[in-house]
């Protein structure tokens, strides 16, 4: 009976019979249901060529009789090298997200290193604050802001009406709109790893700091940032990775003057209806974006070795 | 992300509806998709009492996103209402059905000059019947540029606006142009006495282009609604604009009594004249009823009520009489014969163009 068992058993292959391995194959699926499958696609499409159809882009395999050919237009992606509007728009997009990252990180350390020295009663409260925007709807939020910062907004009324301006400040539709509209959509992407990665500090660190003669700034630049590296990288992934690709905050708050890398997609998708060359943008985009993540998980992997 | 996730989630739900009730034959639902305030209040509720088909009616603000979708099909959509040069271009790409006009009992009461017109990119009339039309002109604030620019101000010609000098001084009042290439551009090489749907694309980079960066310093937004309210409110004083929206910030400021009189005015070099068009896709469930709709907005009093409410022509002979005198005699809304000869419509233009056209339009936005 148990030979048999055993037989069955090397038989099943071997995830099915760790439940563990079944746990871990969740997200994999996920992954590959809502990031490999549609991915493949845009890959594909990036590979066509546009032309006045349903749908608007050649097929790449073509079944010839017998023979299937592959035809793989190269040019969407050489096209993107032609013209420095690509070029610019990308740049932007990082230079921007940087900025807006680094902004998030400024305003955003104090906010987590407050609300983790709090008693633990009163912290709940404050990450409830920090969380409680995001439950309204992410557009709505954005068009309070061009209430906010319009000529004749919130923002410039009051400051008119407390005589500290004479005529409106010019924010909105500037680069300034932008920065504080993605600040404040990603702020508390910022603050909920950083709060999490602070929070779990051993406070005796910082006394055995002390008593070895530290004084509170030496011990927070010696002994609190090194250790909450992990944290700040976190939260900047998570700002900065969503705000290169961000197109409703510049699309809305933003200038004319400003090109992100989404609106020349949007561009490319709606104004040319040219779906192979928005694709190669957007293949493009997510090379780009590999490169931080990479280090990021290359940054993390060293964190674990080294514990 | 949100709204992504957000407008992927409606689809679905309504791809799923749709699916679920194509099963029982034609049912009584007709899914439409038109433009966003355009339409009387009352139009939609008389047709489902008179049928007693269900109207899923939805809105969409830009030709361009009505196109994506078209494009990718399986919209769940009925009847759609694209503007004539976009209807062209999806008749060839294969998106509309031919209209069975037996069914179109009312069809005779359409204009036949503008309908000859339409034929030219839409052979036969075959595909879509016009539902309103208007004209890309001038709107702007009386006083204001009577203020800026004196008694002769050239408000009857493109210049007060494509002339920089003219611009330089409107500056300080406030300008608006319409986010659109394909609206602007054409006006620009019109006014330059080109031919405004040429496709030669050295004179848009070139001519045009250069007009139109030198133009930019002084344009205080580009964006193809938000000139409605602040023309109505004073914030702007001049627009480049359309027809109907810049009158309904005329009648909107007439209403608020706040001193602002906006007027809108087809230049005398010419203007464009465009036309919004109702089809049917191929894929859509309910032809049938759609057909009814069409054959109902035929009906001179249904589309006089809309022009009443809306301030855009209709392309309905029969419905004249039952249109407000007010916004018959209008030449800005139904222009006059001799005005009429100068309008033009816009051409399909090969994807290099388009090309052309949104890279030149980006150069000009950016002001690099």
């Amino acid at each position: 009976m148990r030979t048999i068992a055993a037989s069955i058993a090397a038989r099943v292959p071997r995830f099915l019979r760790e439940p563990r391995s079944l746990l871990i194959a969740v997200p994999y699926f996920w992954l590959f249901l809502f990031f490999a499958i549609p991915f493949l696609i845009v890959l594909k499409i990036s590979f066509a060529e546009a032309q006045i159809a349903m749908p608007p882009f050649s097929s790449i395999l073509e079944w010839t009789g017998e023979k299937l050919s592959i035809n793989l237009n190269l040019g969407n992606f050489q096209f993107l090298f032609e013209d420095e509007l690509y070029y610019t728009a990308y740049l932007n997009s990082i230079r921007i997200a940087f900025n807006a990252t680094l902004l998030c990180l400024l305003i955003g350390y104090p906010m987590a290193y407050v609300i983790a020295r709090m008693p633990p009663s009163r912290r709940n409260v404050f990450l409830m604050l920090v969380i409680l925007p995001s439950w309204t709807s992410f557009l709505i939020r954005i068009y309070a802001w061009i209430g906010i910062l319009k000529n004749e907004g919130l923002l410039n009324e009051t400051l008119k009406t407390l005589g500290l301006i004479d005529a409106p400040l010019h924010i909105l539709h500037t680069e300034a709109a932008l920065y504080i509209g993605i600040v404040y959509a990603y702020l508390p992407f910022m603050v909920l790893p950083l709060y999490s990665n602070l929070v779990k500090l051993d406070p005796r660190l910082l006394e055995a700091a002390t008593d070895l003669g530290a004084r509170p700034w030496q011990a927070f630049l010696q002994v609190t940032l090194p250790l909450s590296r992990a944290g700040m990288l976190a939260g900047s992934m998570l700002v900065f990775i969503p705000a290169v690709g961000e197109f409703v905050i510049p699309e809305l708050l933003g200038g004319a003057g400003t090109l992100m890398i989404g609106k020349v997609l949007w561009q490319e998708f709606f104004n040319n209806r040219d779906w192979p060359v928005a694709s190669a943008v957007a293949i493009v985009m997510l090379l780009l974006l590999t490169i931080p993540i990479m280090l990021f998980h290359h940054y993390q992997a060293r964190e674990l070795e080294a514990r | 992300m949100q709204h992504i996730l957000r407008s992927i989630l409606g689809s679905i739900v309504v791809s799923l509806c749709i699916v679920s009730g194509a099963t029982a034959g034609e049912e009584k639902v007709l899914n439409i998709y038109n433009w966003s305030d355009y339409i009387a209040e009352d139009t939609i509720a008389n047709f489902e009492k008179e049928t007693g088909i269900k109207v899923n009616y939805d809105v969409f603000d830009s030709n361009e996103v009505l196109e994506a979708k078209l494009l990718a099909g399986n919209t769940g959509f009925d009847l759609v209402v694209p503007s004539l040069s976009f209807l062209s271009r999806q008749i060839q790409a294969g998106v509309f059905m031919p209209l069975d006009k037996s069914k179109l009992t009312n069809y005779k009461n359409l204009d036949e000059d503008l309908m000859k017109r339409i034929a030219a990119l839409d052979k036969d009339n075959a595909h879509a019947v016009p539902y309103l039309w208007g004209t890309t002109g001038i709107g702007y604030n009386v006083n204001k540029v009577k203020e800026v620019l004196g008694d002769d101000a050239p408000v009857d010609s493109w210049a007060l606006i494509f002339d920089p000098e003219n611009l330089k001084k409107l500056k300080s009042c406030g300008v608006a142009f319409l986010d659109a290439p394909v609206e602007v551009i054409p006006a620009v090489l019109n006014y330059l006495g080109e031919d405004p749907n040429t496709f030669d694309t050295k004179l848009i980079q070139g001519k045009a282009q250069d007009l139109l960066m030198k133009l930019r310093p002084y344009i205080t937004y580009f964006h193809s609604s938000q000139y409605i309210n602040d023309l109505a409110n004073g914030d702007i004083c001049v627009a480049l604009g359309w027809s109907g929206d810049i009158l309904q910030a005329a009648d909107r400021a007439a209403e608020a009594k706040n001193g602002v009189e906006v007027a809108y005015v087809i230049p005398k070099e010419g203007a464009a004249m465009w036309f919004d068009m109702m089809a049917i896709p191929k894929d859509a469930k309910h032809p049938d009823n759609a057909l009814k709709f069409i054959n109902y907005i035929l009906r001179p009093d249904v589309i006089a009520a809309i022009s009443n409410y809306v301030w855009y022509a209709n392309p309905n002979s029969a419905s004249r009489p039952l249109v407000d005198k007010e916004i018959l005699d209008d030449p800005g809304i139904y222009p006059t014969p001799e005005t009429e000869k100068k309008l033009y419509t816009f051409a399909v233009l090969p994807p290099a163009v388009d090309r052309v056209y949104t890279r030149t339009w980006t150069r000009v936005k950016t002001g690099k």
